[in-house]
Parts: structure tokens; C-alpha cells; sequence
């Protein structure tokens, strides 16, 4: 099957700066694909490339098969919901989101009922007499989604949708993007620098550094086997140690600092299987304290508790170990007749060579 | 507390300084006298009779007025070309070009008067009409027109316009149906300072007219005859009034634009 969006070798520079280096992509449909990395590195660029307000300086963008060079925004099968929503302050709501069926040649009629079904599909049911510039955020967000998913584009775009709402708003409005976009279908692209938001509501997810791809994959290989160390810190947390790597016939040993020897398999090493002075990397719920009596078949190692930090549900522990000149990050849950350790306790810290991912560099 | 008095002592003397003679205009307009004198001798409305009588002065009028109008619509275009460059293109040199555009603000009349008349009667050779007093006039109206029309422009989120092309609108609709209505009262604003600004215009006026005078240059030719001062102050006190009301209504647009765009007011002329 052909990717409903490829993009390949896509550059673009602003004068001298290079805001896009050589970006490939293939985008499925129906897929809910997220564009992640932090500000500045180049997500809304490449996001106003595909919707057709940025021109690349080099490279191809095909949707649908078909070669979007030349061709201008208003012909594009996209559509896109901007970072400021861009709700058309001096129309109604209905006016607003029956904007793109101007040139429709449906009747009045007709239209009026797409565009009531659209507010009740984004939940703005009866609200199409209100004035735009006196509603709230979240319902500006909502009229923007409505009057761009009414023209059933091929690809909806949408830039930072959430980032101007407040928490819980954000929350409520992540499960209910999901459930619109398995309603109607169509290929969403959100761009995002909130890694949970990604993890939560993506199919796949690109990682963006500097106008470079640094990994795309589904939210759980991402998490579980980042593919570098900048993927690794930039979702979620990750300890990092020190390893030496010997390659003996298919297997590949590790010998991790102040942990010891293990053996991982090779999609544990997504980056490459580099021989010699590596690093490897643990998630902080991937290690566990071992309280007193506690007995367990995984590895063991020694340390000393040296900061704490209660959060209610869970406690972070940060431990040293010997032998690692940076403490141990270990998260655990707070499950019934488990105590708070203080800082200074001695305790035991398991760990599983299934849970380490070899990073290269 | 004594620093605060004597502050407030100066603002009320300034505004009476500025003001008094004006109100003196529509006293003498109703005063029952050739002479511009204490005591008032008692109310007439004849001055105002005499000044819808005489035919030359209603030339001059209309000849302002059509200039005023001219002048209002071409710095507003000129001004809008200017804002929308500055708020939402990017090029090199762009401050100083746009200080340079705003330069005719602080440059003296009588310079831009006399520069002017030298271009058109020595170096082109044309002959003087409205047409000289309209160019003129949208030299010295477009920095006011780009001044305001900045804030209206550089209030519009950019992502407007992109926005409607998205929704498959062509560049110039895109303009038409979302960046026109948004920026609407900052033109209707505008074109009313612009109007204002024309119409009371002397010094270039003056200068630049051909063989029929604008109005105020036509009511510096009648001081000459002071029997017809009270004419004067009579026309004096329409004019007057009108440039408030419009003056108030320029503002009164512009506050609305600031509210529908939802932005803070960051400034204007009143
Ligand atoms: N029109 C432009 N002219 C010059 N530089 C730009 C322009 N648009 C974006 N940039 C630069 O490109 C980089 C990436 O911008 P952007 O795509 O907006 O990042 P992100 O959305 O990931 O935060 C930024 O450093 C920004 O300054
Ligand atoms: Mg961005």
C-alpha cells in the first residue's frame, strides 16, 4: 500500500538557516501521526510545508500520490487547525465553520445542516448564532476543528492544538481528539512538545531535533527503545551508565558500571550495536527497591538512598551505587505496607538486562 | 502636594489658551454685529444666511471637499500598502524604510509646499489644480493613515489570512472576506483624520492651487474685507464643529476595531 504522505529529502532554509535537514516520511491513512521535539526545532515549518504556506527549498512532498509542488495551499487536500485557532473573530460560529463550503455547490439548506452536524460532532451543538471573539478558548479550538473537518480533507493538520488550554481541559480534549479521529477517519498530523500528549494520543511519532527526524516509531518502542540518548531524554526519564559491550558469536554481552554483567538481545540496541565503551539506559520503573525480606530472581545490586521524593502514588528514589559517579533514578509505587525509605538507608536494587536498551555514544 | 498644584495650574492655563479662541468663533458667528467687539450686541443667524448665499465661497467649498475626499482615499490605499508591509512581510532595511516613510510627519509644510510647487511648475512644467493640492495632501496625510492603520494591521493575527486560504480561498478572497472586515474600522478611521487633515489645510493649499481656491485659502482672502469677518467666523464655527464630529467618529472606529480584535488599546490620536 502507498503511504498517503511521503515526503523525501524535504530541506528548507530560511537565508542562512537550515530549519529543515533532509526530512523522510511516509504517513499512512487514517493514521494518527504526531510530529514531538522541543521548541524551535522545526515541527510548525514542516507542518506549513505539507499544508502549503512554506515553499521547500529542496526535496518532494507527495499526498494522495500526487506531487504537491506548485501547488498552493487552497488546493491542497489539507486542512489545518493553527496554534491560535484563527477563528474569524467578525463571523458566527455557522459562518465560521461553513466558511470553506463558499464554493460548494450544495444548497443553503444543505449547508446549514453540515455545518450543524459538524458542531455537534466537535460538540458545539447549537451554538452556531454565537459570535466568534466572545467564545473560550476551548470552544474556539473546537469551531477551528469543525470548520476544517467539515471540507473532509485527506490529512488534518493541527499545530500545538492544546497548548493554549489548561490542564484538565487538555486532558479532556486529547480523548475526545482521539475519538473524532476514529470517527471520521482522516489522517491526523499534530505537531507537540509535550511527550505525554504524544505518547497518549499517537499511532507513530516522530522525534524531531533540529530540523532532523531522530527517531519514528510507535509510542512504545519509543519509550521502551529509543534509539539515542537525545530520544531517550526527551520522553519520559532514563538513567545512564557506563557499559563495556562484547559481541560473542549472536549474543551480545554488556558489563554495566556499578550493576554487572548481563546479556540483551539485539532489538535492544535499536541505535546499533556499537563493540567497546558504550552507554546503556534504564528507565527509573525498570529498577526496584528491594525492601527488607523482599527476595527476587533478578540482579542485584548495592546502594545507599540519597534523595527521596514523595509523590503520593509513587516515590522517586535517587540511589548510589558504587562504582557510578550519578545516582540511580528508581520509581515505586506506593503499594500497601510498603514503607518511605530515608536517605541514608542501605538497600538492595534489582535490576533485568531485559530492561536495558544500548545506546550508542 | 504643592508640585501637583501648580502642574494643575498649567494644565487648566494651557487648555484655556488652546481653546478660548475657539469658543470666541461661534460667539461672534451669532453676534448681531460687523464688528468683532465686546459687548454682543444680540443674536442673529445672518452671517450664516450670507455664507450660503455667496456662490464663490460655496466653489471653494466644494473644491475642498472633493480634494478631502481624493486625499482621504489615496493615503488610506498608500497607508494600508504600508502597514501590511510592515506588519506582516520581512525584507532588508525594512525600519528604515519605514521611518523614512513616516519622515513628511515632522517635515515642515512650508517646505513640502514650496518643493512641491517647485517640482510641478519648474521641473514638469504642469499646471497647478486640485489634482496638485490632492497629490500634495496624500504626502502629508499618508505617515497619519499608516500610523493608524499599523495598529489595525499589526493587531490581525497573521494566521487569519492563512487560515481562510487553507479553507480554499485565492490570496486576494483570502484578503477580501477575513483581512479587509478585520482592518475596516482602522480604514474608516483613517480616511476620516485624512479628511479632516485636507480640508483645513492652508499653507500647501495656498501654494499649490490653481485658479479656483480651496476653502481656507478662500477665507484668508476675505479677511482683507472685514465686514465680512463675521462670514468668517461663521464658516469658522461649521468647520469646527464638523472636524470634532468627525474627529470623534475616527476615534470612536479605531476603539471598536482595538475591542473586535480583542487587544489592549495601545494608543491613536485622542
Ligand atoms: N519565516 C521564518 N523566517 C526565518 N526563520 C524562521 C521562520 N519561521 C521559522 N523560522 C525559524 O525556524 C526554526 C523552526 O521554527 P518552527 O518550525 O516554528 O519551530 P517549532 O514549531 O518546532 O517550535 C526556528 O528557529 C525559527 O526561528
Ligand atoms: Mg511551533
Amino acid at each position: 500500500m502507498t503511504p498517503l504522505i511521503e515526503l523525501k529529502g524535504v530541506e528548507k532554509h530560511y537565508g542562512d538557516y537550515h530549519a529543515l535537514r533532509g526530512i523522510d516520511l511516509d504517513i499512512r491513512q487514517g493514521e494518527f501521526f504526531s510530529l514531538l521535539g522541543p521548541s524551535g526545532c522545526g515541527k510548525t515549518t514542516l507542518l506549513r510545508t505539507i499544508a502549503g504556506f512554506e515553499a521547500v527549498s529542496s526535496g518532494t512532498i507527495r499526498i494522495d500520490g500526487r506531487d504537491m509542488k506548485g501547488v498552493a495551499a487552497n488546493h491542497r487536500p489539507t486542512n489545518m487547525v493553527f496554534q491560535s485557532y484563527a477563528v474569524f473573530p467578525h463571523l458566527s460560529v455557522a459562518e465560521n465553520v461553513g466558511f470553506g463550503l463558499r464554493r460548494d455547490p450544495r444548497s443553503k439548506a444543505e449547508k446549514a445542516r453540515a455545518v450543524e452536524q459538524a458542531l455537534e460532532m466537535v460538540g458545539l451543538g447549537g451554538y452556531g448564532q454565537r459570535r466568534a471573539h466572545a467564545l473560550s478558548g476551548g470552544q474556539r479550538q473546537r469551531v477551528a476543528l469543525a470548520r476544517a473537518l467539515i471540507l473532509e480533507p485527506k490529512v488534518l493538520l493541527l499545530d500545538e492544538p492544546l497548548s493554549a488550554l489548561d490542564k484538565k481541559m487538555r486532558e479532556q480534549m486529547q480523548v475526545e481528539l482521539i475519538r473524532l479521529q476514529r470517527q471520521v477517519g482522516i489522517t491526523f498530523i499534530l505537531v507537540t512538545h509535550d511527550q505525554e500528549e504524544a505518547l497518549v494520543m499517537s499511532d507513530r511519532i516522530a522525534v524531531m531535533f533540529e530540523g532532523e527526524i531522530g527517531q519514528m516509531a510507535d509510542p512504545e518502542t519509543l519509550y521502551r527503545r529509543p534509539a539515542s540518548k537525545r530520544v531517550a531524554e526527551f520522553i519520559g526519564k532514563m538513567n545512564f551508565l557506563p557499559a563495556d559491550v562484547r559481541r560473542d558469536g549472536g549474543a551480545i554481552e554488556v558489563d554495566v558500571a556499578g550493576l554487572g554483567r548481563g546479556a540483551i538481545a539485539a532489538e535492544q540496541a535499536p541505535g546499533g550495536v556499537p563493540v567497546g565503551a558504550a552507554t546503556v539506559g534504564l528507565r527509573p520503573e525498570t529498577l526496584a527497591i528491594l525492601f527488607e525480606g523482599e527476595a527476587t530472581d533478578r540482579r542485584v545490586a548495592e546502594g545507599v538512598v540519597d534523595e527521596v521524593v514523595y509523590y503520593g502514588d509513587m516515590t522517586y528514589y535517587d540511589v548510589r551505587v558504587p562504582g557510578v559517579d550519578r545516582p540511580l533514578n528508581i520509581a515505586m509505587k506506593n503499594l500497601i505496607g510498603r514503607p518511605v525509605l530515608d536517605v541514608g538507608t542501605k538497600t538492595r536494587v534489582a535490576w533485568d538486562e531485559r530492561a536495558l536498551v544500548l545506546l550508542p555514544g | 502636594m504643592k508640585k501637583g498644584r501648580s502642574l494643575g495650574t498649567y494644565a487648566v492655563l494651557y487648555l484655556v489658551f488652546l481653546y478660548a479662541p475657539i469658543v470666541l468663533l461661534p460667539l461672534f458667528a451669532f453676534n448681531d454685529a460687523t464688528i468683532i467687539a465686546f459687548p454682543l450686541k444680540g443674536f442673529t443667524t445672518q452671517w450664516f444666511e450670507a455664507l450660503a448665499t455667496n456662490a464663490a465661497l460655496l466653489q471653494s467649498l466644494r473644491n475642498s471637499l472633493f480634494i478631502a475626499v481624493m486625499t482621504a482615499i489615496f493615503a488610506t490605499l498608500l497607508g494600508m500598502c504600508a502597514a501590511r508591509a510592515g506588519a506582516m512581510a520581512e525584507f532588508p532595511g525594512k525600519k528604515g524604510i519605514i521611518g523614512f516613510v513616516m519622515l513628511p510627519l515632522v517635515l515642515p509644510e512650508i517646505i513640502v509646499a514650496v518643493s512641491l510647487l517647485i517640482v510641478l511648475r519648474q521641473v514638469l512644467g504642469l499646471n497647478l489644480n486640485n489634482w496638485s493640492v490632492i497629490a500634495a495632501h496624500t504626502l502629508i496625510c499618508t505617515p497619519f493613515s499608516i500610523a493608524i492603520l499599523n495598529g489595525a494591521f499589526q493587531n490581525l493575527d497573521p494566521s487569519m489570512e492563512e487560515a481562510a486560504m487553507d479553507l480554499g480561498e485565492s490570496r486576494w478572497s483570502a484578503f477580501r472576506l477575513v483581512t479587509l472586515p478585520l482592518v475596516m474600522p482602522g480604514i474608516i478611521s483613517s480616511m476620516l483624520i485624512a479628511f479632516t487633515i485636507s480640508l483645513d489645510e492652508f499653507i500647501i493649499a495656498f501654494f499649490l492651487t490653481g485658479a479656483n481656491p480651496t476653502m481656507p485659502v478662500y477665507i484668508w482672502g476675505l479677511l482683507r474685507f472685514p465686514a465680512q469677518l463675521p462670514v468668517v467666523m461663521a464658516l469658522g464655527t461649521i468647520l469646527v464643529t464638523l472636524s470634532v464630529v468627525l474627529l470623534v467618529i475616527a476615534e470612536y472606529f479605531r476603539r471598536r476595531g482595538m475591542a473586535r480584535a480583542g487587544v489592549k488599546d495601545t494608543g491613536g490620536f485622542l
